[in-house]
């Protein structure tokens, strides 16, 4: 009855349903085994491809040396550092992207010269990709931080952009007018009805960007070199170094998995007043 | 109904106010119009940007010569192999996963856990794999656009409805043609949506991979021409691959629309 399972069996990639509370410890741990156990048959085939020679240990160094050389950075504190740069710039860009993205979107969905003039701007600004201004964004404002956030920004910033927009216009109109029938002003209108109702809408935009902020990092780092998770790839590149690549990618894989999972846990509280929350979601 | 509403509530105030006939896309000319005025008056260094019909003639240049030509043809064959191969793959493993619980549990996992990774962070490994030329951008597309496709084809196609596999299953259908035929149609729409995010990840991985490592390519051509200081041919190309992106989401979007008209 596979047909079946195909709407039944979907915890995995679905918040646990509300309801189920009475089964909840048993399904975290059915579900921890079940998403366990394919990762580590992954990482066992991987031990065992390199050390059997069937690849060679440059061209994948067994995930033990992988994790050690991990370590290694860790102990030495080069880890803290390029992680810490890598993050600090995608998260301010993110921020700055999110916060202009939103009073954008808002202004635009609000004020009708604003839209005329950026509509066009953003529709053919969303899906141009927007990597290939990195030598412009280079000779403008040099190799440092001002730069490399100014692009993450660039590219984030289009996809807040048009889900503000959707997302404000598609308030309850019935909303706005009552509010506006019992004298709420225009700064009312926007903190007490169009932002909350626009809420869900503008978090699945910053869903978006948050992963785009962090692929145009590493790409602009990998260009820009100096440090960050995605220059120190690109230095062991360069000096055939395997495991310092594949511990580059461990390390960025990890970063992404946890703000990925950070902002769905952050959607779910803010949002816990919202139905979407109390229904099983695909997160 | 609702664009009447819109205007209704949008008109009360003086700032809304906007000539109808106002054409779209006159913003973008204004850009332009701006763009040529400020460089040719000095206000912007021509070191800094170029005047706009000086990029204009570096591209016809540049096209004129076949550089633009053979390196376009070059880019686009990659990214074209690249995305052809994870959405046959993506679309295959997905719909699997939806309908063998086995392959669900064993794919669900890794699926997730590689999904949120920055996929330009593969560059690198892909490097030290298949060197500098085309299999390094081929697989790096692949790889990277394999999980949107795989993700939006699952969460298609475990959203159809019950009642119509069983029905058809009570009508006598094989498994196999209701996996062809009511399983397909219903994933149809969210695995587009997911071709869709697929095709933008493409340019983007295309360039950034051509950008940082590369023999040929538009990528190639930015970075050796701003290396250079020919940054009016550099601003050609930069404009180019950006517009060919614009234009590729365009025709894909005319492309859905066709394929989904049975919805209608």
């Amino acid at each position: 009855m596979s047909e079946i399972e195909t709407r039944l069996g979907v915890p995995a990639l679905a918040a646990p349903a509300r309801g189920a509370r009475l089964n909840l410890a048993a399904a975290i741990t059915g579900r921890w085994a079940g998403a366990i156990i394919p990762l580590l048959a992954l990482v066992f085939a991987w031990e065992s491809a390199s050390r059997s020679g069937i690849v060679t240990p440059f061209l994948l160094p067994p995930i033990s040396a992988v994790l050690g050389r991990v370590w290694e950075d860790a102990v030495s504190g080069e880890l803290a550092v390029n992680l810490g740069e890598t993050l600090f710039r995608s998260l301010v860009g993110f921020a700055i992207a999110g916060v202009g993205g939103v009073a954008l979107g808002i202004l635009m969905a609000r004020r009708r010269w604003v839209r005329w003039f950026f509509d066009p701007i953003v529709s053919v600004g969303f899906p141009m990709p927007k990597i290939a201004f990195l030598p412009i964004f280079m000779l403008w404002l040099g190799l440092y931080d001002v730069s490399k956030i100014s692009m993450a920004v660039f590219n984030a910033i289009f996809p807040v952009i048009t889900a503000t927009i959707a997302a404000a216009e598609g308030v309850d109109r019935p909303l706005l007018w009552s509010a506006r029938s019992l004298g709420a002003s225009e700064r009312q209108l926007l903190r007490e009805i169009i932002l909350p109702a626009a809420l869900p809408q503008i978090l699945t935009g910053l869903q978006v960007a948050l992963p785009i902020s962090m692929i145009v990092m590493i790409v602009t780092e990998m260009m820009m070199g100096g440090q960050g998770l995605g220059g120190a790839m690109i230095a062991a590149s360069r000096f055939a170094d395997s495991p310092g690549v594949f511990a580059g990618i461990f390390e960025i894989a990890v970063a992404g998995l946890c703000l990925v999972k950070g902002i769905a846990v952050l959607r779910r509280r803010l949002l816990a007043w919202h139905p979407e929350t109390q229904e099983p979601t695909t997160v | 109904m609702t664009s009447e509403t819109v205007h209704s509530t949008a008109s009360r105030s003086p700032a809304n106010w906007i000539p109808a006939a106002l054409p779209r896309y006159l913003p973008l000319v204004l850009l332009a119009v701006a763009w040529e005025g400020l460089t040719r008056a000095g206000v912007v260094p021509i070191s800094a940007l170029p005047p706009l019909d000086t990029v204009a003639r570096a591209w016809y240049d540049l096209a004129s010569s076949g550089d633009l030509w053979t390196n376009g043809v070059a880019s686009m064959t990659r990214g074209a192999a690249g995305l052809g191969m994870a959405i046959a793959g993506g679309s295959l493993i997905g719909i699997l996963m939806a309908w063998y619980k086995p392959i669900r549990a064993a794919a669900n996992p890794i699926v997730q856990f590689f999904y949120p990774m920055p996929k330009s962070a593969l560059i690198p490994v892909m490097v030290l794999w298949l060197g500098f030329g085309d299999a390094s951008k081929i697989v790096l597309i692949f790889i990277g656009c394999l999980l949107p496709v795989t993700l939006s084809a699952f969460n298609g196609a475990r959203g159809t409805d019950e009642v119509l596999i069983w029905s058809a299953r009570s009508l006598g259908a094989s498994r196999a043609r209701v996996l062809w035929e009511i399983v397909l149609p219903s994933a149809l729409p969210e695995m587009l949506s997911g071709i869709r995010t697929a095709l933008a990840l493409s340019f983007v991985l295309l360039v950034s991979s051509e950008l940082i490592v590369a023999r040929q390519g538009f990528g190639y051509m930015i970075g050796w021409l701003g290396d250079g200081g020919a940054y009016d041919a550099m601003f050609a190309v930069v404009l180019t691959v950006a517009l060919l992106g614009f234009a590729a989401d365009r025709l894909y979007l005319m492309l859905v629309r066709r394929i989904l008209a049975w919805r209608e």
